[in-house]
């Protein structure tokens, strides 16, 4: 009895080890190899680990186009998107959340059709906007579309909405201003919710390829994931050491950020999954 | 004073609600409309056509082709998600910190960015220094042209799809598990009900809400899939990878189609309608709430 539940305790952890490994193991790849030569990349059985670490991959990678550029706009789109999305969501969330006006549920009924709209869906006529306003190859091309969020609206009516009444009562009385009230009493009590839609937003926009793949054609406006993917259509062949060390530098700064955040990076994706 | 309490909520939702009308509900319209006529971006006349991109679109092969790419994609994509996921989930729910961990590792790629995802499984998977050929090679296996054999690069693309997805939808399972209150399972057990029973009469109808909703979140995110198939094979071998957005892109952006590849929007705009309307009919109907 003792004998089998021992074994079955083995058996688990390595089942457990085995699908640790499955996740693991790609991105421990992606990592020896960007510290790998070109001929330790290019051997058949592949080598674990490089004979000494190329540093250079990354020096290398970084000089083979405008890498800081792209560095530069992929913070600013995604920072500005993030801001912009604040300023629009906050009022709306409140104004969803504690007032009736005519045609709210109408309103809220458009932001939540929004929700369904993905954007690899009409990103032909919005591309054909943005060429009639001349916004194409600008950063604005990539901000705007994005500068509000029905995913956001609902996340803080939900939590706008669990504020007491008789908070506001008393602030009302002593006359604070409705704009006041939102920025002193709503906002602090929601600010998990924020800090929860900030990492999703942030995380969401520093990945996306496809939007800023459609709205530029120069160097103008692109960001690093572009960035990276012109690593891979270089002269004779892709230099795979120098493509992983290209995608270590897309990869880390997340990867990062989740080891110290994981449960709240969890908790702000994970969200949408549960109503 | 009046006049502004009035007018208040208003000028709050304003700004979002432009956004939204600009570059979401708009553009839906537009795009509509666009799909009845034929117009390549470099001339600057439009024809107008009626339904004629959508007469051509179904009669070309090419398109059948993409339907049912897409169709074998999205299917195979949800079955293996969902089932490696579910059933992932009832092993992985648990509180202790070596399970946390395990949890942790395998939504990791849930929010690495798409690209490089791609690229890294593009290496893994090189016919000549490919890690899975060599793994395959251990157990006396063949090398296996992942992406640049026709019959076999649709499946190599579901493979990353499900790699990159089992987390996610394991940690939602696993939420929707310890919303079932325990004092269910303690009854049956008294009434001596085996494990297998237990899953079927209780966990799977207590978790159909949550079931429902990844079906259709992953079916709609399947039809949308774009990034692996731009970098990893361009929709080739011969045609075998191209999928819906891949094909309005092209045709689109590369061959200055406007009103063909809008009419192939229009289609894929009616079959994300329909799954989203399937999700909210299930869900008013037939679901074990409490």
């Amino acid at each position: 009895m003792i004998l089998k539940t021992l074994s079955s305790k083995i058996l688990n952890a390595m089942a457990l080890i085995i699908v640790v490994m499955i996740f693991a193991l790609p991105f421990f790849w992606m990592a020896t190899t960007s510290l790998k030569t070109l001929g330790e990349t290019i051997v058949f059985p592949p080598v674990w680990l490089p004979e000494k670490l190329n540093w250079q991959n990354f020096q290398q990678a970084w000089q083979s186009g405008p890498f800081l550029h792209y560095f530069i706009n992929s913070v600013l789109v995604s920072v500005g998107i993030l801001i912009l999305q604040l300023l629009t969501i906050i009022p709306a969330a409140y104004a969803f959340a504690r007032y009736r006006f005519r045609g709210d549920t109408f309103f809220f009924g458009l932001t939540m059709i929004t929700l369904m709209i993905p954007s690899q869906l009409i990103f032909l006529p919005v591309y054909l906007q943005m060429s009639a306003w001349g916004l194409l190859d600008t950063l604005w091309a990539l901000i705007l579309p994005f500068s509000s969020s029905a995913f956001g609206i609902f996340l803080l009516r939900q939590s706008f909405k669990q504020v007491p009444e008789e908070l506001l009562e008393a602030a009302r009385l002593d006359e604070a201003s409705e704009w006041r009230i939102m920025m002193r009493i709503m906002v602090p009590m929601a600010k998990p919710v924020l800090i929860t839609f900030g990492l999703f937003s942030f995380i969401t926009h520093w990945n996306d390829y496809f939007w800023p793949l459609v709205m530029t054609t120069t160097d103008e406006a692109r960001t690093l994931p572009i960035g990276v993917t012109k690593l891979l259509h270089v002269e004779g062949g892709v230099a795979w050491h120098i493509l992983m060390a290209g995608n270590m530098m897309l990869v880390l700064p997340i990867l990062l950020v989740f080891f110290f955040a994981q449960r709240h990076i969890i908790r702000a994706f994970v969200y949408t999954g549960v109503k | 004073m009046m006049v502004w309490a009035k007018i208040r909520p208003y000028a709050m939702i304003a700004p979002a609600i432009l956004i939204f009308c600009l570059f979401y509900i708009y553009p839906i319209g537009y795009m509509v409309y666009l799909s009845t006529f034929d117009w390549n971006f470099v001339s600057p006349t439009k024809m107008y056509v009626g339904l004629e991109n959508f007469t051509s679109l179904f009669s070309e092969s090419a398109f059948r082709e993409v339907m049912h790419n897409s169709i074998t994609y999205t299917c195979l994509t949800v079955f293996f998600t969902l089932g490696m996921s579910l059933f992932l989930a009832i092993w992985l729910n648990k509180k202790s910190m070596v399970y946390r961990f395990v949890q942790g590792a395998i939504f990791s790629p849930h929010i690495i960015s798409l690209v490089s995802i791609s690229m890294l499984w593009m290496w893994l998977m090189d016919t000549e220094y490919g890690l899975l050929n060599w793994l395959l090679s251990l157990v006396g296996g063949e090398k296996i042209q992942w992406l640049t054999h026709p019959d076999v690069a649709l499946y190599s693309l579901v493979l990353v799809a499900v790699w990159k997805g089992i987390g996610f939808n394991t940690l939602v399972f696993i939420a929707g598990l310890q919303s079932i209150p325990r004092d269910i399972y303690e009854a049956a057990e008294l009434d001596e009900a085996n494990r297998f029973r237990m899953f079927y009469k209780i966990t799977l109808p207590m978790l159909s809400p949550t079931l429902f909703f990844l079906t259709v979140i992953c079916m709609i995110g399947s039809f949308q899939i774009f990034d692996t198939i731009s970098i990893m094979t361009q929709g080739g071998p011969i045609n075998s990878t191209n999928t819906f957005v891949y094909f309005i892109y092209e045709n689109g952006f590369r061959f200055f189609n406007i009103g063909y590849a809008s009419a192939a929007g229009v289609v894929l705009l009616i079959i994300l309608s329909i799954l989203t309307f399937l999700y909210f009919r299930l869900l008013s109907r037939s679901v074990h709430y409490r």
